[in-house]
């Protein structure tokens, strides 16, 4: 259950606290922590999803049919692995796809960061900014608390209809399939979702000035290294991997770069990137492309866009939010774009033995697919490597200092456990992703 | 007189009460990529106004941190996802003594699909798990909730098919009202 077990004595500074499910988040995890004289001896952050083999389960498929069934790996981020799966398929079959095809994808992911990210924001993180447990709780007679719930419901909607209106579904999404489309959206319903946008945009401005004026504050002191995927047009869908480091990574090398961690009590895999502590997500892609960014997005986030790069992991809520707003943006803009839509059949795969690697910004960071394929067109083996993988290790790291400096400061227990679980929110995990996969090696 | 009107006033408050109270509901989670629960959050979007007066949201992980320690009494539990542990199993027989009635959502707590493919893979994908599923005490099988516990209503789809639940929700809203 969710309420806490403390072995824990009022200004003590040896007790143990034990969560055995976090809420407010995607999937299960549980955390257990034990403090010897004010020091964190033991900690241990778990994943306590239980796996479904998809790396397994891939083998033997045909690759057209893999995407479909790898989008099941997660319910909230299902499409990510659906366009990073299909990118690796493509890749691996030299097809080239349509520009028509890469902008209905574009507005279809756009879809997907809106609703995930509000999402996150106003029902997971949102009670945390006003104290409450849940956003079921918001006073309806509280002007305030009554329109950001009306806002949670609105914003969702929009991000989940752009999503309908070109992928079929916002879930498992239907449409899109090897080399294109298999039922192409109607200009006119797209043409539709143009005033539907519009009309959610200042709700999100005013999302950004509450998440940007929280006192949400943990610096991380360990170094970490910050990497995502960047485009020109901050599509999350294409580009060239950076790091804070100042280092350019080519998406089909970025395996090479990170060293799986394993973690005996958690059933999914960490990861370090080249042996440092690694941080993917919202907060990676502004303080590494921030620059391309939709114009209007630039304008009104100026004074917040000054906050990346940062330390301060809690401004990953900041930073989805504005990644809401540019997702608001760049669709309009793609909207207005298009005039037509051509009927495009998807581009058959000419098979042959080969391998291809699709590497995506999902809504939590950098998701890397590659598949191995025999002359028949079936997959042989597979890796996934997704978001919360990456972030395991440094979340790990963050909550030990969180609780240390908490001890220091003699907060009561109830405090500790808020502060921990805030902080977890804020990171934004996804455990149906992160438990479902076994390292492969590759030969 | 008297009598006849002071059991009108008597039957109309019985009446308000019924009204004012909340179906208690409970959305639980098992092995699964929790779909149809963010189809659910989706569905809130056009029917919040609808329903949050009339539910009471007694377990739901993904909305809020419970209240209690122990699995408490309620009127309908929504059950998504297969069982692929004895923890797991012994947590959806709680939910089952707790709940009047149980509902599984979508495919995997309908038919085990695709969270059960373990139980189809061959012998060399079996030697690649063998030691997850010994380390962390997995079942042999993965099952469905009907293997279980007693299920009264069933959500098939992946995602959980929107119009059944819409369906559903609708019939136990009116028997509440």
């Amino acid at each position: 259950m969710h309420n806490p077990n403390f072995d824990f004595i009022p200004g003590s500074k040896d007790f143990k606290i034990q969560l055995d499910e976090i809420s407010k988040i995607e999937g299960a995890a549980s955390l257990e922590v034990e403090v010897k004289d004010g020091r964190v001896e033991d900690l241990k952050f778990s994943i306590s999803e239980w796996k479904r083999f998809y790396t397994q389960a891939i083998q033997g498929k045909p690759a057209v049919a893999v995407p479909s069934l790898v989008s099941r790996i997660c319910g909230t981020c299902s499409n990510a692995h659906l366009l990073a799966s299909l990118k690796a398929v493509e890749n691996a079959f030299d097809i080239t796809i349509s520009q028509q095809t890469l902008l209905l994808r574009k507005l279809l992911y756009h879809g997907l960061i809106i609703r995930d990210h509000a999402l996150h924001l106003y029902i997971f993180a949102l009670p945390d900014v006003f104290k409450k447990n849940s956003i079921l709780d918001f006073d309806m007679e509280d002007p305030v608390q009554h329109n950001m719930l009306d806002d949670a419901f609105s914003v969702k909607e929009v991000g989940n209809k752009l999503s309908i209106v070109i992928g079929g579904r916002s879930v498992h999404a239907p449409f899109p399939t090897v080399g294109g489309f298999l039922k192409l959206p109607k200009i006119d319903d797209i043409k539709t979702m143009r005033n539907e946008l519009l009309s959610i945009r200042p709700k999100i401005l005013s999302l950004i000035e509450l998440f940007a004026k929280t006192s949400f504050f943990h610096e991380v002191q360990a170094p970490f290294v910050f990497t995502s995927l960047v485009s020109h047009d901050f599509s999350y869908l294409e580009g060239e991997i950076r790091t804070s480091e100042g280092n350019t990574i080519q998406q089909s090398n970025f395996d090479e770069h990170l060293h799986a961690v394993i973690i005996p009590y958690s059933h999914a895999r960490g990861f370090s990137f080249e042996g440092n502590l690694l941080m993917v997500g919202a907060i990676a892609r502004l303080t590494l492309g921030k620059q391309y960014l939709n114009k209007k997005t630039l304008k009104d986030t100026e004074k917040y866009l000054s906050f990346f790069p940062t330390k301060n992991l809690f401004y990953n809520n900041l930073a989805q939010a504005i990644e809401i707003l540019h997702s608001i943006d760049q669709s309009i803009e793609l909207i207005e774009s298009v005039t037509t839509i051509a009927p495009e059949p998807p581009i058959k795969p000419v098979l042959k033995e080969t391998s291809g690697v699709g590497v995506i910004e999902a809504p939590r960071g950098t998701l890397y697919y590659k598949f191995e394929i025999n002359k028949e067109g079936v997959v042989q083996k597979g890796e996934i490597i997704v978001p919360t993988g990456q972030n395991q290790v440094i979340m790990e790291r963050a909550i030990k200092e969180i609780v240390e400096n908490l001890v220091r400061l003699g907060a009561t227990k109830e405090k500790i456990v808020y502060e921990i679980e805030k902080f977890i929110r804020a990171f934004d995990p996804c455990m149906s992703c992160a438990s479902h996969f076994l390292k492969v090696n590759w030969k | 007189m008297i009598t006849k009107k002071t059991k009108k006033i008597t039957l109309n408050f019985d009446r308000m009460i019924l009204m004012a109270k909340k179906i208690r509901i409970g959305w639980f989670t098992f092995t699964c990529c929790e779909d149809s629960t963010i189809l659910f959050t989706e569905l809130l979007n056009t029917y919040y106004k609808e329903w949050l007066p009339k539910l009471e949201f007694v377990h739901a992980r993904i909305l809020r941190k419970d209240d209690a320690n122990e699995i408490q009494q309620m009127d309908i539990a929504f059950v998504e996802g297969a069982i692929s542990s004895d923890t797991q199993e012994t947590k959806l027989k709680q939910i089952r003594e707790k709940a009047t009635k149980l509902v599984a959502i979508g495919s995997c707590a309908v038919t085990g699909a695709p969270s059960n493919q373990r139980n189809l893979f061959n012998a060399e994908q079996n030697v690649q798990i063998k030691e997850i599923l010994e380390k962390f005490k997995y079942k042999e099988k993965v099952l469905k909730l009907a293997d279980v516990v007693t299920v009264d209503e069933s959500i098939p789809g992946c995602p959980m098919n929107e119009k059944l639940f819409l369906l559903l929700m609708e019939k136990y809203l009116n028997a509440q009202s």
